[in-house]
């Protein structure tokens, strides 16, 4: 069963930052980039499992805090020449505020 | 919007390495076209000569095959030569009428071999050394001929000439100096290079002019007298065994037979190898009237007097000078990149460069100028009977020079000691013993990589064996050490075994690829350099990193996790209680004050002044590992208490509960100061080097650097507390204190060195803030101070610190810097400061 869950205000993420979402699937990342886009990723970096939460958000990519992967944030995926891939989820921001589809 | 044409000339690899860093940074500006001369897609021209001496194939050398310029939407024409450019139609034509138009036109031509103007120059079995082409040529005649005659001995000749030996021909260098590879070599190291290449069997003639080249055989008993003649040479009657039938009456057939001298001499040729020397193809542009100088001429930018049209590579005279390496062609690429995609921010400024003779078996190595001069010392190594020989050319204690023969393991890091123009100081004592750090750090003493089995780690950090990096450079056609280390990680992570990886790579690829252009730009994002980026903050009062990125042109929107951070420390030193400090762009450590952990949490290191601690912090520090169930409580190497395994979201209440600041052990900052025992107990203690050691920690303690710094004080020369091995190291002898300054004892142990003994407390407060402040405004993000002590020079940060107007005006900088700060964990746990990075978000 999966639902738009509404999580918080759009105002509670920092740009080019993130949040973390404690969820009945697990750690969720939030990210918010410069533009205001959001994307929701497994907290989980493919390649040891670090934290993407806890990176840097450059443009519509996360740089790992472990190893410095970076992971594109549209599509979970790792950007080359790494190889590998990040459930993600889908988000949508309406009147202020941020809903996942969990 | 219609996309602007680009049309390439020359489909080399100067010209190919600027469409590829085009396509990185603006893949969808052109409409690109390109007209190759040659049949072949873009091949390393690099390796002709493995593949001439049988050591690799065509297939192993094509860079970028048919199918590249298809996937990223090139139009290809190969076999078609440009004859004339029109640039009032902005058209170009090719020798068959090809038409083609452009916006912007790069010339990419190369050079021509020189072919000397002696008669019988066009004579079948007389090529030159450029191009797949002459290798068939001469690979044919190898299998059906005997006598080969290579004229040249510089890099090119005797390449070949090893080449052909290597396919069984007897083969004769002739050469104009009077030793081999005057450019590169001194006359000690080409004379042990000719005796190595004579024992493995190639013969030479020095001294020697040739005069013609003659389908005629030389007469019996050929060599019929002249000077330098070397003997061997002498008195060669072959009585040709292998001599084809086509060559029976060598006249008819028109083929090469023999080349004669100047004094008189001759020898039997069946192919002659002409290798001496190129002059940049700059014919065609010439003939379109764009100005020329022996070479297409450019500017800083690429551009020729046509600002519409650009060249690179070999063909281009760049401040008067042609290169004929692929290094700094590839450095031109770049810029020329940065300028085709309307970045305009790149300049190229010129190359230093240095050279390796592909010869399996022979090392050689020379960069610089070698050949002394006024005002220079040299430093020689010389034995003979080893084969070794080294010569180092040095000028105000700067390497200019060097030439190493027999064991090139420190090439590399001669050259960028070369390129970096680095004060030498304490390096000089084991310059000769070379490289210090190559293979320290858990690689076993290993520094020969060639010697290296392939399964034999290499990067201790990231698990990565020389085979995995020999395996990647090939498959991936990697050419810097930037690459391999994107591509393999190797040296990615700690870097200690960055040599032994510039090592693979040169062993691998045979050429000079190592070299990475003297002035790096600070990343991917950006032209500028550390300096560079420094500079324009400074001057032109830049606050924020959005206003740093705008007025610097960055490349990409937001930066990226290397020069985000760095810009972020760059602003704030600069511009104290000014600039805007953005969390986003700090690491993790810096941005939740704890150093995350393996599986995500934390650890807290809580700061005990000096490394003293009492009843009720250890007290505090037990109930709050109790309370918040810390898994480890351990004593680290820094002199204090460490708590690991904490949550995130407890981190808030842990300070609050702790009460005691936790140490900047996270970020790039002042760390431990370690101290001993001191005069307070110590029978030998001298000073009372705790309490120095807390006056120096609670002054400075909160103060952001540009990696971290450690500090220590000692009581007595016995040095408990190790400061020979820290950023600033005190020492207390019976009348005041010593200061040293960049040591380090984490991947490369240095030892500090002595900058100045003082009386009092105050002094050794104010010298030691002056040298941190003085690291703070000038060193690159993420130097420790040795290696920017080791870049500037030991002497010019004396003249700063020593000086006492200079010291006191950046003491006081510092202090400026340092007021008000407030305590960030003090802040975090009672005022609430950036609360939503501690706690989770719920459904
Ligand atoms: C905790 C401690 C080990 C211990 O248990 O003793 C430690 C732990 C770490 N060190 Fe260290 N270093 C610790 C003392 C040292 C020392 C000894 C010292 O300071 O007296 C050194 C050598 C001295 C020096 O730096 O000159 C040291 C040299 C390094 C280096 C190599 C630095 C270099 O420039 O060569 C790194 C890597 C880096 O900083 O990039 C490093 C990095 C690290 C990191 C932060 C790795 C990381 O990025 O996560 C480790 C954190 C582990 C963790 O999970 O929290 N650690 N590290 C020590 C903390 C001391 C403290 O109280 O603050
Ligand atoms: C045998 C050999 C060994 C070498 N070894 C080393 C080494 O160890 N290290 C090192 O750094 N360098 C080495 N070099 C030099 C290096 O290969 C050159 O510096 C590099 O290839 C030059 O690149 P370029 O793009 O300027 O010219 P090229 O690679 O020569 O490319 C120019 C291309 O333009 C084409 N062309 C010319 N005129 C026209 C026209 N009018 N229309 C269409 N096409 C045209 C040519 O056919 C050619 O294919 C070696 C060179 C050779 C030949
Ligand atoms: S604590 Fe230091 S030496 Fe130990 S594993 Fe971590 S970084 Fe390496
Ligand atoms: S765990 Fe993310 S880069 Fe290694």
């Amino acid at each position: 069963m999966t639902d738009w869950t509404k999580i918080c205000a759009l105002e509670e993420i920092p740009r080019l930052g993130s949040r973390v979402l404690e969820s009945a699937k697990g750690r969720i990342a939030l990210f918010r980039t410069e533009t205001d886009e959001l994307f929701a990723l497994q907290d989980r970096c493919p390649h040891k499992g670090g934290h993407l939460s806890q990176g840097i958000v450059c443009g519509s990519h996360v740089t790992c805090p472990m190893h410095g992967w970076n992971i594109a944030l549209q599509e979970g995926r790792a950007l080359a020449p790494d190889v590998g891939e990040t459930a993600i989820y889908q988000v949508r921001v309406e009147n202020g505020a941020v809903f996942v589809l969990i | 919007m219609q996309k602007m044409k680009l049309v390439m000339v020359g489909n080399g690899m100067a010209g190919v390495r600027t469409i590829e860093e085009l396509l990185k940074i603006a893949p969808d500006l052109y409409d690109i076209t390109v007209f190759g001369a040659e049949p072949h897609a873009n091949y390393n021209r690099i390796m002709l000569s493995p593949v001439l001496a049988g050591e690799q194939t065509l297939k192993d050398i094509m860079l970028n095959d048919v199918d590249w310029y298809e996937r990223n939407g090139i139009t290809l024409h190969l076999n078609r030569k440009i004859v004339k450019i029109d640039r009032t139609h902005r058209t170009i034509e090719a020798e068959d009428g090809t038409v083609e138009s452009y916006d912007r036109l790069l010339l990419a031509t190369g050079s021509n071999p020189v072919m000397l103007p002696v008669p019988g120059r066009e004579l079948p079995g007389v090529v030159s050394f450029r191009d797949i082409r002459d290798v068939d040529a001469m690979l044919a005649a190898s299998s059906s001929y005997r006598h080969a005659v290579v004229i040249g001995g510089g890099l090119l000749g005797l390449e070949a000439a090893n080449g052909l030996m290597q396919r069984g021909m007897d083969v004769t260098v002739v050469h104009l100096a009077p030793w081999l590879m005057e450019r590169q070599l001194d006359e000690t190291a080409a004379r042990m290079l000719q005796r190595s290449l004579e024992a493995k069997g190639l013969k030479f003639k020095l001294s020697t002019q040739t005069s013609e080249i003659s389908n005629l055989p030389p007469l019996q008993g050929e060599g019929r007298g002249g000077d330098g003649v070397d003997t061997e040479v002498k008195g060669l009657t072959h009585p040709h065994p292998s001599l084809p039938p086509e060559r029976e009456g060598a006249k008819q057939c028109g083929r090469v037979a023999a080349v004669r001298f100047k004094d008189g001499s001759e020898i039997p040729a069946d192919l002659v190898v002409m290798a001496v020397g190129i002059r940049p193809n700059s014919a065609l542009a010439e003939s379109a009237g764009i100005h020329c100088e022996r070479g297409i001429v450019v500017n800083d930018t690429m551009q020729t007097y046509d600002p519409r049209i650009y060249a690179i590579g070999e063909c281009v005279a760049h401040r008067g000078v042609s290169y004929g390496l692929v290094a700094p062609l590839f450095e031109m690429s770049k810029v020329c990149a940065n300028h085709l995609a309307l970045m305009g921010i790149g300049r190229y400024t010129g190359s230093t460069v240095s050279t390796k003779l592909k010869v399996t078996g022979i090392d050689l190595f020379s960069a610089g100028n070698f050949s002394g001069g006024e005002g220079t010392e040299e430093i020689v190594m010389s034995d003979a009977a080893g084969g070794v020989y080294k010569k180092l050319v040095l000028r105000d204690n700067k390497l200019e020079g060097a030439v190493l023969y027999g064991n090139t393991t420190d090439g590399a890091w001669y050259f960028q000691l070369l390129r970096e123009k680095r004060c030498l100081g304490d390096i000089r004592q084991h310059l000769l013993t070379g490289q210090p750090n190559l293979g320290t750090g858990g690689h076993q003493g290993q520094t020969h990589a060639a010697a290296m089995p392939e399964d034999m780690e290499v990067c201790g950090c990231n698990g990565i064996t020389k085979g995995m990096i020999v395996t990647a450079i090939k498959a991936k056609g990697l050419f810097t050490i930037e690459d391999v280390r994107k591509h393999t990680k190797a040296s990615g992570s700690c870097g200690s075994c960055t040599g032994l990886v510039e090592q693979i790579l040169a062993s691998t690829l045979g050429g000079d690829y190592s070299a990475t252009p003297a002035a790096k730009p600070m990343c991917g994002c950006t032209e500028h350099t550390h300096e560079e980026v420094r500079a324009a903050i400074r001057e032109h009062k830049l606050l924020t990193i959005p206003d740093a990125m705008k007025f610097m042109d960055w490349r990409t929107p937001n930066g990226c996790a290397g020069c985000r951070p760095a810009l972020n420390y760059y602003l704030i030193s600069t511009w104290p209680h000014e600039a805007q400090d953005d969390p986003q762009s700090r690491l993790i450590n810096e941005r939740a004050h704890a150093n995350i952990q393996k599986d995500g949490t934390f650890s807290v290191v809580p700061r005990m002044w000096g490394g003293v601690t009492n009843p009720a912090e250890l007290r505090r520090i037990a109930d709050v590992a109790d309370k918040y169930a810390v898994p480890m409580i351990r004593v680290t190497g820094g002199q204090r208490i460490d708590l690991f395994g904490v949550k995130k979201e407890d981190l808030p209440s842990i300070w609050a509960d702790l009460d005691m600041p936790s140490g900047h052990a996270y970020g790039k900052a002042l760390r431990t100061v370690k101290t001993c025992v001191g005069s307070e107990f110590c029978r030998f203690g001298t000073q009372d080097s705790t309490g120095m050691g807390i006056a120096l920690e609670k002054a400075f303690w909160n103060v952001w650097t540009p990696h971290k710094f450690k500090l220590a004080v000692s009581g007595c020369p016995r040095n408990c507390a190790e400061a020979a091995i820290k950023d600033v190291g005190v020492i207390g002898v019976d009348s005041g204190w010593e200061i040293h300054v960049a040591g380090n004892g984490g991947i490369k142990t240095e030892v500090a060195q002595f900058l100045v003994k003082v009386k009092t407390a105050e002094e050794v407060l104010e010298y030691t803030g002056a040298f941190l402040q003085l690291y703070r405004e000038e060193a690159r993000y993420l130097d420790r101070t040795v290696h920017w002590v080791q870049r500037v020079g030991l002497e010019y940060v004396k003249s700063k610190v020593l000086d006492e107007g200079c010291r006191k005006a950046l003491y006081r900088r510092l202090l400026f810097a340092l007021q008000g700060n407030k305590d960030p964990w003090a802040a975090r746990a009672v005022e609430g400061v950036e609360k939503h990075e501690f706690e989770a978000l719920t459904v």
